[in-house]
């Protein structure tokens, strides 16, 4: 017993080690690049989708309810923290056409914390009806749900709030000194997203950890049987869907700091299919799946294959095949191949584990130069 | 008590009914409902369970007593499982009632659409509309298991009982979020260790569960029902698919949960000699209905029992 | 009294341009119980081969060569996203689904440019004519009878022919089918030919209204022609008609009364208070679930 008791000290001690330095290689990556360059913007844009797809994956991979109203809940987030973050002087030049009726402004973190608080609320409110529904309906209402919730933000009556179909901008973000005049990170600004999506994807990993987690599960694996071992399935169903929304709105304030402006049109559908398509990606029921997948994805689609839309790919020149639109074109291709050959993903439902990423470097990348060896020696011996 | 005979509720049946026959009225009049027996668990009590024109379940009367091992058997298609079903809150039932420790649990009566195409009987004794779900049902102190297994998939053996725990938190949604019920979990992971002690599987117990051979299973989901700390322990065909001897064992093993836990079990079985074995009372049905009741050695030379395995059924 | 009957038209014509659509949704949920998020990109494409069709070789030749390449479009989609996952999870078909629709709409950008087309004047839909008083374009006062004329081709070729039988039987219950020896891939792709070819019919109808195709302006008739088919009744075809035409005229409705914003949401919200109230649909069958 004491023995166990040790080794499950040594390991959470080793995970511990090994996201201090994480955090720590990323913070120098932050401090030694300018905050426009490539690497920067696509870590900064990768650990917001990171969120926003393991808040997904709460839903659709460790509940199995397979929900397409992400879009809804990130915009109910970004609009919540644009709106009452914006300082007077900025609304009016925002609201110019309308007039603003919402004067206070509050600080930044009770903005961030309202949007999840405002994502949350409305999917109680959705979940009462909705989550009844079976699979695929579930999907369907959800979307719908979305859609209106994007009419609504559109709505001339609702203008002098949401400023109608006309953008959102000049409200707090990280890149200005403002807002961390004075602290060690006043030139980072990938740092506090990091830092805050880490604190969120903490708690979601703590949450599938605890007996709730576990019933997520149950419902996921047999929703029969999870009922008569005693779950509740609408009370758990419903906290799973407040929980996965709270992050999305979270989520979606984080990105309207990223892009420092935000319209309603951006929030369709296309942006939640965007988000399965990378869970998916990661491996549906898997949150170091989703994250690895969301950094990828945005390296791949905002910085490695640039040069297909470019007119020169490695090394390849062809102008008149790699315009505009053709990274895309590759990118959904691989999607498909990965959708249809690949339907694990990355991870399949296996999290990150650092004996076997341990393992990988020992015992597998060795061997592979080994065999490598071995081969040529017995070439060697042939002759 | 309620008692009703002729009650006012009675008459739109006997007119509206297309079958309001003799036998019909005969049977409506003179029923005593909530009437239970001293040591009562589990009372079902003229429950109807009709899909369409279908009844799968006809007028079933049924009584466990604390401490019994009682089995339901019939031919293929009789009805048992949704019976069991309908005690366990899968089904609401169309007409009857449920006591379970003497307390009314559900109650129904035929309605919308229902009630013109009802053709069970006593239609006319509950007005009230009482259904639980399933999850409630394991709450108050009746877990069961399934004829073809439903483990949770992707987990392994520990975690399917540690699951089945969940029922019994105190903590909430938060506190175990941020892991401030550790004292209660700590528990949880005790006793799942030591259950799994008990059943004889504490050595694959990191296992994925659907990876454990057939028997144990079966030994699983009766592990992770009694994790859910029952009073009442129903059982769907735990011997499906078992030999001689692994069947011989699980009597052993059902005997001994029943002394170590202080359970009452209700079981469905094909295996005779397990039923015949084990349980102190048996009910019989066929066709949705009861056609006998009563101790191992009186089913057995009941003739309607022995026509209903013989002739009733092809494959019986 | 005019206004009235000019939204009226525009929408039980809005709603048979649905119509056309939802029965490709209908029948292949009837069928494989798949939400083809791909169609409403079948039905985007059918408009793009017209464009591109049409300048190359001219009207009559465009048309009929429209249809035959959208049908083409949606017969490799089925063998080559949904065949391979026929026994994987429903999710899992789902999402390929989604991947195609992603991947359709990004090839149509990267051919497009992104830039919107300009939907060329098909002269028979085009034209304006006058009833009542109102005018309007003459596809408005086609579609109603196309609509009627193909759906009761399509009941007919159901009813009537053995592949209708096989497919009747295929959507009752897939499995017994294929026990029963139905050749199930056949019954399959020919559930995507027909939905093509009305989604091509009504392709022409829609844009010939609407004038302009852009790589994602399929996504919204074809999320409302699903919602028309859920609201009728999935797997019903005389569901989804209805199912269309009452959205057609109601978010014309609104619109006539100002509230253009939600006659989006309008169609949403029908979907969420159906599927709470009546699952089902108007005219869908209840199912209950085997423990």
């Amino acid at each position: 017993m004491e023995n166990a008791k040790k080794k499950s000290l040594i390991k959470s001690l080793k995970y511990a080690i090994f996201f201090v330095l994480l955090f720590a290689a990323l913070v120098i990556i932050d401090v030694k690049n300018p905050s426009y360059s490539m690497i920067i913007t696509v870590l900064k844009k990768g650990t917001v989708y990171a969120l926003i797809a393991v808040s997904m994956n709460i839903l659709n991979g460790f509940t199995g309810l397979f929900s397409l109203g992400q879009a809804g809940f990130m915009l109910l987030g970004a609009y919540t923290y644009a709106v009452l973050t914006m300082t007077n002087e900025a609304r009016e030049a925002v609201y110019y056409l309308s007039g603003y009726s919402v004067t206070f402004t509050l600080p930044w973190y009770v903005g961030l914390i309202l949007a999840g608080a405002v994502a949350a609320f409305f999917a109680f409110l959705i979940g009462l009806p909705v989550l009844k529904l079976k699979s695929d309906y579930l999907a369907i209402a959800t979307l719908g749900f979305a859609e209106i919730l994007r009419a609504f933000s559109q709505w001339a009556k609702l203008e002098k709030i949401t400023n109608g179909s006309i953008q959102l901008r000049d409200y707090p973000t990280f890149s200005k000194s403002s807002l961390l005049e004075g602290t060690v990170f006043e030139n980072a600004s990938l740092t506090p997203y990091v830092l805050i999506v880490s604190l969120c994807l903490l708690l979601i990993v703590l949450m599938i950890n605890s007996t709730y987690g576990r019933a997520f599960k149950a419902i996921r694996d047999d929703e029969i049987a999870a009922e008569a071992m005693g779950i509740n399935l609408a009370h758990h169903k419903r906290l799973s869907f407040i929980t996965s929304s709270f992050f999305a709105g979270i989520g979606g304030a984080l990105l309207a700091i990223y892009q420092s402006s935000i319209t309603a049109s951006q929030f369709k559908s296309s942006t939640t299919y965007e988000i399965l398509l990378i869970v998916v990606i990661g491996g549906i029921g898997s949150i170091t799946g989703s994250v690895l997948a969301s950094y990828l994805y945005i390296a791949c689609s905002e910085w490695w294959l640039r040069g297909l839309d470019s007119g020169s790919f490695l090394g390849l020149n062809l102008p008149n095949v790699f315009r505009s639109g053709f990274r895309m074109v590759v990118f959904s291709v691989i999607i498909m191949v990965i959708v249809l050959f690949f339907r694990k993903g990355i991870m399949g439902e296996r999290e990150l584990n650092l004996d076997r990423v341990g393992w990988f470097f020992t015992k597998i990348l060795p061997s592979l130069f080994k065999k490598k060896n071995k081969a040529e020696s017995g070439k060697e011996a042939v002759k | 008590m309620r008692l009703r005979n002729e009650g006012e509720h009675d008459h739109e049946y006997v007119t509206d009914s297309s079958r309001g026959d003799l036998t019909f009225m005969q049977e409506t009049t003179d029923i005593q409902i909530g009437e239970l027996s001293p040591n009562s668990v589990l009372k079902v009590e003229n429950i109807t369970m009709q899909f369409g024109g279908v009844v799968a379940v006809n007028n079933l009367n049924m009584e466990v007593n604390r401490g019994e091992i009682v089995a339901l058997i019939g031919p293929n298609g009789a009805g048992k499982t949704t019976a069991f079903n309908v005690i366990t809150g899968v089904y609401e039932p169309t007409n009857g009632a449920i006591y379970y420790n003497k307390k009314l649990i559900v109650e129904n009566k035929p309605r919308g659409k229902m009630k013109k195409y009802y053709s069970g009987q006593n239609a006319g004794l509950y007005y009230k509309s009482i259904s639980k779900t399933p999850d409630k049902i394991t709450a108050l102190g009746m877990a069961r298991t399934f004829q073809n297994i439903r483990l949770f998939k992707s987990m392994t053996v520990f975690e399917n009982v540690l699951t089945a725990m969940h029922v019994r938190r105190t903590s909430n949604f938060f506190t175990a979020m941020l892991h401030l019920n550790f004292s209660e979990e700590k528990k949880m992971r005790e006793e799942t260790a030591s259950l799994l002690e008990l059943v004889g599987l504490s050595d694959v117990k990191d296992d994925l569960a659907t990876s454990l051979p057939y028997g144990k299973q079966r030994k699983l989901e009766i592990a992770r029902a009694l994790a859910t700390h029952p009073k009442l322990l129903l059982l769907d065909e735990p011997a499906a698919g078992m030999n001689p001897q692994e069947t011989e064992e699980l009597t052993q093993f059902i005997r001994y949960i029943r002394e170590k836990f202080d359970l009452t079990v209700l079981l469905i079985e094909h295996h005779m000699n397990l039923v015949m074995d084990i349980s102190d009372r048996i009910y019989v049905i066929d066709f949705g209905r009861l056609i006998a009741e009563g101790n191992p050695e009186d089913i057995q030379k009941n003739p309607k029992v022995i026509e209903a395995y013989l002739g009733g059924s092809d494959n019986g | 009294m005019e206004s009235i009957l000019a939204y009226l038209l525009a929408g039980i014509s809005y709603g048979g341009q649905l119509a056309l659509i939802a029965i490709g949704y209908t029948m292949v949920y009837g069928i494989l119980r798949l939400i083809n998020f791909a169609h409403s990109d079948v039905f985007m494409v059918a408009g793009l081969f017209v464009i591109y069709l049409q300048t190359a070789v001219g009207f009559y030749v465009a048309i009929p060569a429209a249809i035959i390449l959208t049908v083409v479009l949606a017969f490799s989609i089925e063998k080559l996203a949904y065949k391979p996952l026929r026994s994987a999870p429903r999710m899992s078909v789902m999402i390929s689904a989604i991947g195609v629709s992603y991947l359709i709409q990004n090839v149509a950008m990267y051919i497009t440019g992104g830039l919107p087309k300009v939907y060329p004047d098909i002269p028979l839909f085009t034209e304006s004519v006058e009833i009542f008083g109102a005018s309007t374009k003459r596809v408005t006062l086609l579609t109603p009878v196309l609509v009627i004329v193909l759906v009761v081709a399509l009941v007919l070729l159901i009813n009537k022919t053995k592949i209708g039988m096989a497919m009747r039987a295929s959507s009752v219950d897939f499995e017994t089918a294929r026990l029963m020896g139905i050749k199930i891939n056949n019954v399959i792709s020919m559930t995507f030919i027909i939905g093509a070819v009305l989604a091509a019919i009504g392709s022409m109808l829609y844009f010939s209204n609407y004038n302009s195709i852009s790589p994602t302006s399929g996504a919204m008739p074809g999320l409302k022609a699903f919602v028309a088919a859920v609201f009728g009744g999935i797997g019903s075809i005389p569901g989804a008609v209805v199912g269309a035409f009452i959205i057609g005229i109601c978010e014309n409705l609104l619109k006539m009364v100002g509230l253009t914003e939600f006659s989006d949401a309008f169609t949403f919200a029908l979907l969420i208070f159906i599927l709470v109230v009546k699952p089902t649909g108007l005219f869908g069958e209840k199912q209950y679930d085997k423990v």
